[in-house]
């Protein structure tokens, strides 16, 4: 067998591979990391909860109800979204006139809250998923596990379709220009606050969709997110939150380099992210599809 | 000082005194140093504005410093606790830098991002002793003489490194660089605008918060005889921020009451296991919903009302007693 760079081609494609849906996480979450806060200018620190949740909604429909997995991808972004609405139409609709800094701390203690109770109910150990799509191909440079490649392709698509929405129609022409001028739009006789609901309640169900992918994968356990969140939370202070479209590319971009640090320098692979960031802060302080504020 | 802050302090210095012939000594160590490390968060989001959500590191990096230079290299304990929070201002001065290119929201993430590499460092170098940590740190006597194995001797030396804490930090709210650092939390724009180079006092006033974070960390390592991953996890920087905003951010006072209050309830709750993650979320809520001024923030404003109330009642007074005196004049 041959040998690239000093290092088996299995080993390398296989965490490409990793690294790509690592990377498909990323990207779906800082996706809605940025959605949310293109209009409600909160920055969400539920979202990891809410992740978490997707997973473990997902868990519950399958061992109580025996809702498979594909009925799940569906249903728990749904029911995730729905706690979301109500959580910004009690809790945080309340603090829009204050400090930004103040939807953080409260969506913080949120998760604090969420994460506790998921804790309590299931203890700190994951709980197994099975995958619903065993098997894979053999590609003669590797093995490729057929879910793994599904969560690549759905997270692409849900990207995808989502920049579609908001680049490319009117719903998103809308939102889009609800972003710059709240006051005006709601002039022309669009409901801005129900916008920001749904807007938020959208966000939300990205992350409880990522969460529901990753179960078959990681293990659905309560702390899930809250590790996570962080690297995303890097993840778009590197892309900047100017761009869906730089959101999604900063995302797939940095789950890959992660795998090839896990290849070539694996002490680093859990830190190379953060060090990136600080790199493209002291350079490119705006972000990198950021625009300076 | 003004009055009513003199009088706080000296009543809290009283109690202070005391508290230790009442209470476990231990307890009241641990309200001391979160206290302390609550005070140097505030500094920071308080008097800047400044939202840090990755103190920990500097908390937990002095800890771990200290201890490794106490228990492996055998340096004297007031030398090590001055070595851990040179440290901690060293990391304040790198984490600083970058975290002040942005402002904000932003500003809070970069700061849990590079708490967060920190932590994963920790997890990996081989000086913390990974997921035990350093522990059996030895308390050798302060200055050769004073035995710190007592916990009563403990409690007075982290009351006075406390005091000399707390007091760094009045004098530096209420001087001329605080001054700047208040204009800045309130208009930046205008600040840089006036002349000041906001980027240098913000980097300064981040030191000086990591600085004394530190100090707490480095005091925490040897009362408690550990520095564990518990002290550079996010979780520890969440506490340091739900502290400050129980007991009121802004307020010299606040962090104190806020660190012992979730101290206390931690302790209490300690049994309840996941219970005590929750009614932290809880607090948070309700704080950020209801009572953003916290504790000594509702309090001093409840005084200021009613002083003012006081001061239109006597006006009122005053100003009938001239009506009456004019009347007997014409008279």
């Amino acid at each position: 067998m041959f040998e690239l760079i000093g290092v088996p081609p299995q080993m390398l494609f296989g965490q490409l591979t990793l690294g790509l849906v690592n990377g498909a996480f990323y990207a779906v979450l800082s996706l809605g990391l940025a959605v949310i806060f293109g209009l409600l200018n909160v920055i969400n620190f539920t979202h990891g909860a809410q992740y978490m949740m997707g997973a473990f909604i997902a868990y519950i429909l399958l061992t109580v109800l025996g809702i498979p997995f594909w009925g799940s991808l569906l249903l728990a972004p749904i029911l995730v979204g729905i706690v979301g609405i109500a959580i910004e139409r009690t809790m945080l609709r309340k603090l829009y006139h204050l400090d930004h800094l103040y939807g953080l701390l409260l969506t913080f203690g949120l998760a604090l809250v969420i994460e506790g109770l998921f804790r309590n109910q299931y203890g700190v150990s994951g709980q197994p998923y099975a995958s619903p799509l065993p098997g894979g191909y053999n590609l003669g440079f590797m093995f490729l596990p057929k879910y793994r490649g599904f969560v690549v392709l759905a997270s692409l698509v849900v990207c995808l379709g989502t920049w579609f929405v908001i680049e490319r129609t009117k719903l998103g022409s809308y939102l889009r220009a609800a972003v710059e001028r709240p006051d005006l739009v709601q002039a022309f006789g669009v409901n801005v606050p129900l916008m920001i609901t749904l807007t938020y309640g959208f966000g939300v169900a990205l992350a409880g969709f990522a969460g529901v992918l990753a179960a078959p994968i990681y293990q659905v356990s309560p702390m899930m997110g809250a590790n996570l969140i962080i690297v995303v939370f890097a993840v778009v202070v590197i892309g900047g939150m100017g761009s869906i479209l730089g959101a999604i590319i900063t995302g797939y971009m940095l789950g890959i380099i992660e795998g090839l640090t896990r290849v070539f320098y694996p002490e680093a692979s859990s830190t190379v992210i953060f060090v990136i960031m600080a790199i493209v802060l002291l350079i490119r302080p705006q972000g990198l599809f950021g625009t300076a504020k | 000082m003004n009055n009513r802050t003199l009088i706080a302090f000296i009543a809290f210095l009283a109690l202070a005194f005391v508290a230790p012939f009442f209470l476990y000594p231990i307890y009241l160590i641990k309200v001391l140093c979160f206290a302390l490390f609550a005070c140097a968060f505030n500094l920071l989001l308080g008097y800047v504005g400044l939202l840090s959500f990755g103190h920990a590191m500097f908390f937990g990096g002095a800890s771990y410093f200290t201890g490794h230079i106490v228990k492996v290299w055998g340096w004297p304990t007031e030398i090590s606790i001055l070595a851990g929070t040179l440290m901690a201002a060293l990391m304040g001065l790198v984490a600083g830098s970058i975290a002040i290119r942005r402002q904000g929201i932003y500003f809070a993430m970069v700061t849990l991002a590079l708490a967060q590499m920190f932590f994963f460092f920790s997890l990996q170098a081989p000086f913390t002793g990974g997921e035990d940590g350093i522990q059996a740190i030895p308390r050798r006597p302060l200055f050769g003489v004073i035995d710190i194995y007592n916990d009563m001797n403990l409690y007075f030396v982290v009351l006075a490194i406390f005091t000399f804490g707390f007091l760094v930090v009045y004098r530096t709210i209420h001087s001329p660089f605080g001054q700047v650092l208040k204009a800045i939390r309130e208009n930046e724009p205008r600040a840089v605008s006036l002349g000041y180079k906001t980027d240098h006092y913000k980097l300064m006033a981040f030191v000086l918060s990591a600085t004394l974070a530190g100090l707490a960390g480095a005091t925490k390592s040897i009362a408690f005889q550990i520095a564990s991953l518990t002290d550079v996890a996010w979780q520890m920087s969440g506490e340091v921020v739900l502290m400050t905003l129980v007991g009121g951010m802004g307020t010299i006072f606040g962090p104190v009451v806020g660190a012992a209050v979730i101290v206390t309830m931690q302790n209490y709750l300690a049994g309840f296991g996941e219970w005590v993650l929750i009614i932290q979320g809880v607090i948070f809520v309700i704080v950020v919903l209801l009572f953003r001024r916290g504790i000594v923030g509702e309090l001093s404003a409840w005084m200021d009302r009613r002083n003012r109330r006081k001061e239109v009642a006597q006006e009122e007074i005053a100003e009938s007693d001239a009506a009456v005196g004019a009347k007997g004049h014409s008279a």
